[in-house]
Formats: C-alpha cells, structure tokens, sequence
C-alpha cells in the first residue's frame, strides 16, 4: 500500500509519496528529504535534538507520524536564518557559547523559538529552564542557552516595543 | 515497530467503525502510543488516525456553567485557554506540571486519559509484566520501585497510571463522553480507570474500539477556583513523572 503527504517545509510545499506508513517526520526530513540539521538522539521523545516547529507549535518530530501530518507547515532549523542572516536566536547562542559539541543545538534553537513565541516564559530564568527542559544537552552547555535564551527573549520584546512605537 | 495499516476516517462513526477491528488503536499525537510501538511493547495491525476528525478541539462553555473539552485539544492549549485557567487553576496546575513543553504541545486530552503506565518493567519486553504478559509475573514488586502505586496495588501489578491531568479531575467529578458501536454513553472520570486486582492488562472501562470524545467538568467544579492546588513531588523540578501527587480544592465558610 502506498501513501502520500503534503508537508510545507521551511517555505516550500511538496507532497511526497510515502512507502510505508511508520515513517517519522524526523525520519522524513533527515532520510528522505536531506533535511539533515534536525538531529536524531533518543528517538523516544525524551532529549528533544528532533524538535520542530510544525503549525506554529514545537514538538518531537521522532514521535509524529508524517503521514498523520498531511497538510501541516514545518519549520525546520534550514528554515530559520533569512538570506544569510542568522535568526536572532541563533545569534544569542553564539554569543553567549549556548553548546558545546553541537549536537543538540538545533533542537535547542527549535525549542528556544517555539518558547518565545509561545510567550509564557519572559524573563525568568527558572521559568526559561523548565520551558527548555524538554531539550538536554550532555555537554551541560545549560549555563550559555540559558543565557542566550534569555537575551533573545529580550531582544524580542525590545523589537516587539520598537514596532509598538 | 511492526507494520501496519494505516486509515484515516472522516467522521467520529467510521472511527469507531475502523477501531472495532481486533488489533486496531486509535492514534492522536501518538507521543505515548508511537514510544510504545518503537518499543514493541505495544503491536498494533492497524492505526486509526483520529488526528483529521473534525470538531473535536474545541474548548466549550456549557449554558449551565460547565465546560465541555474536546478529546483533541493539546493539553498545553487547555491549560493556557485564560479562561479555563481562571476557572479550573489545578487544571491548568497539572497540566503544565507534566512532560515537556514539546509534549504538552502535541499530546491530547484523550490520549492523557488512556495513556499507559511508564513502570519501566512494562517497558521492557526482556521482564516479566502481567500487564504487557499477563500471567508472566511483575518484576517492579521486587525491583525498583520508587515511582510505583502506594495504594491500589495488587499482587499482579504495582504501576501507576501515570497522568498528573486525571488527578484534579478526578477531584472535580470531571465526566468522560465515549462513542462506541452502541452509541455514545458517559462515565464519570473516577470510574474510567480500573484497578489492577487479577487483571492489570485491563486498564480501562472501555470497550475495544470505543473512543474518547470529550471530557466534561461541571459547573460546581468552578466553585473552588479561589483555593485550588496540585502539587507533586518528584525526583526532578521539571520534566519528571510523580514520585506523588495530589490535587486539593477547597471552599471556604465565612
């Protein structure tokens, strides 16, 4: 039996034709797709390096059936930067050494951008680490994300002011 | 994982129509099921993906005063709907005390109320479990078993039902509304789920293939809004299963 979803992926929408309804959205984008930055460590739904942005929400992609996601709109870490210019987040991570071996960052970064548009968090610090703490990071980079995510948050609400005004 | 068929219906009735087949699970975000599945813990033939059922994600004030939530709406949507966290705080409390902000993003009303125990025994199709094996023994009662039931329990089976959301409905006389072949019948939240005695792998009231439409809290549920708590301990701040938990709403006589 054949199978078929349509996914819009950072921008771009394509339906593809799946052979096999176990197919993950993280086992679509990494395998299928050549979407290699969103990254595979449990598989379970437990580290969070798989996070995406799908219809505005972060979520696991390890633990989303792609064919279940026809029709959804996915962001993916290729997705975020805008004609060579890092997103705002990812510049807070590099200035602030939010990793280490790099491994979890672009979950980290997903999960960072779903949190601050998500709104919940603003600018306390234990808030921020509980909203971050579907993401693990074994390097115990957990200082500078912190950090970064912090800053971002700020750097949001001040654009946010300046758009106000 | 094991293959297997995949139906999408587009309506509650062929859901249910397709779910009543031996060996078919419903699917909704699939965060406990699909673990289960890589796992093969749990082997279903065919999912029924109630993802595209319309109707069914709605957050709805009844005239009398209660609230009706749809089977589908994500659990971090109900617990930041202003006005049911206003109304409901241990609710909301629960909710946001559990899993991950991801998880709370996808996982579902629903599939909160059916989802299985994490005794990692159960997890493990190596040990012997009466409730993934029935009559192949618990190795949790002699293992290790901080998380595991301190009440309830039974010499077939120690685990928990996991959920942080079920405590404070519970609490509240919150009532499920299921749709089965025979139509649709109600049960109230306290007697959806059974307990272990001689037959663990029988977690719920339900029958095979009856679905999980809606979750309703009355309207007197709202009376304790001003003194409403949920509180759990845990090995961890966040991201943790209870070691404990407990939902208290009280009213107070000036």
């Amino acid at each position: 039996m054949s199978f078929s979803t349509t996914l819009t992926i950072n921008g771009v929408t394509r339906t593809i034709a799946l052979d096999d309804p176990r197919v993950t959205l993280l086992d679509l984008l990494r395998e299928r797709l050549d979407l290699t930055g969103t990254k595979k460590g449990c598989d379970r739904g437990q580290c969070g390096a798989c996070t995406v942005i799908v219809d505005g929400r972060r979520i696991n992609s390890c633990l989303a059936l792609a064919i279940s996601h026809d029709g959804a709109d996915v962001l993916t870490i290729e997705g975020v930067a805008q004609g060579g210019k890092l997103h705002p987040v990812q510049e807070a991570f590099i200035a602030h050494d939010g990793l280490q071996c790099g491994y979890c960052t672009p979950g980290q970064i997903m999960s960072a951008i779903g949190l601050i548009d998500e709104g919940q968090a603003g600018d306390d610090p234990e808030r921020v680490r509980e909203a971050m703490s579907g993401n693990l990071c074994r390097c115990g980079a957990y200082q500078g994300i912190t950090q970064a995510v912090l800053d971002a948050q700020r750097a949001h609400d001040a654009a946010r002011r300046k758009e106000v005004a | 994982m094991k293959s297997f068929d995949y139906v999408r219906p587009s309506t509650v009735r062929e859901a249910v129509a397709a779910a009543t087949a031996p060996g078919a699970a419903y699917l909704a975000a699939g965060t406990n099921l699909l673990d289960l599945m890589k796992g093969g813990v749990t082997r279903p033939d065919r999912l029924v993906d109630i993802t595209h059922l319309p109707g069914l994600d709605r957050i709805e004030a009844l005239a009398d005063g209660g609230v009706r939530i749809g089977a589908l709406v994500r659990n971090a949507d109900l617990a930041h709907e202003h006005d049911f966290a206003r109304r409901f705080p241990a609710v909301a409390e629960a909710l946001l005390s559990g899993a991950s902000a991801q998880l709370r993003n996808a996982a579902t009303v629903g599939g909160n109320l059916l989802q299985r125990t994490r005794c990692a025994y159960f997890y493990d199709p190596a040990s012997a479990c009466n409730k993934r094996n029935p009559g192949s023994g618990c190795d949790a009662r002699g293992g290790d078993n901080r998380l595991h039931a301190v009440m309830g329990w039974s010499e077939s089976c120690i685990a928990t039902h996991p959920s942080d959301f079920c405590v404070p409905l519970v609490a509240l006389d919150a009532v499920v509304e299921v749709e089965g072949k025979a139509g649709r019948r109600e049960i109230p939240l306290e007697m959806l789920h059974r307990l272990p005695g001689d037959t663990p792998q029988r977690e719920s009231v339900l029958e095979h293939g009856e679905m999980i439409v809606a979750v309703r809290l009355p309207a007197e549920a709202a009376r304790f809004a001003a003194h409403a708590r949920y509180l759990k301990v845990r090995e961890r701040t966040s991201y943790a299963f209870a070691v404990v938990s407990a939902a208290a709403d009280t009213t107070a006589n000036a």
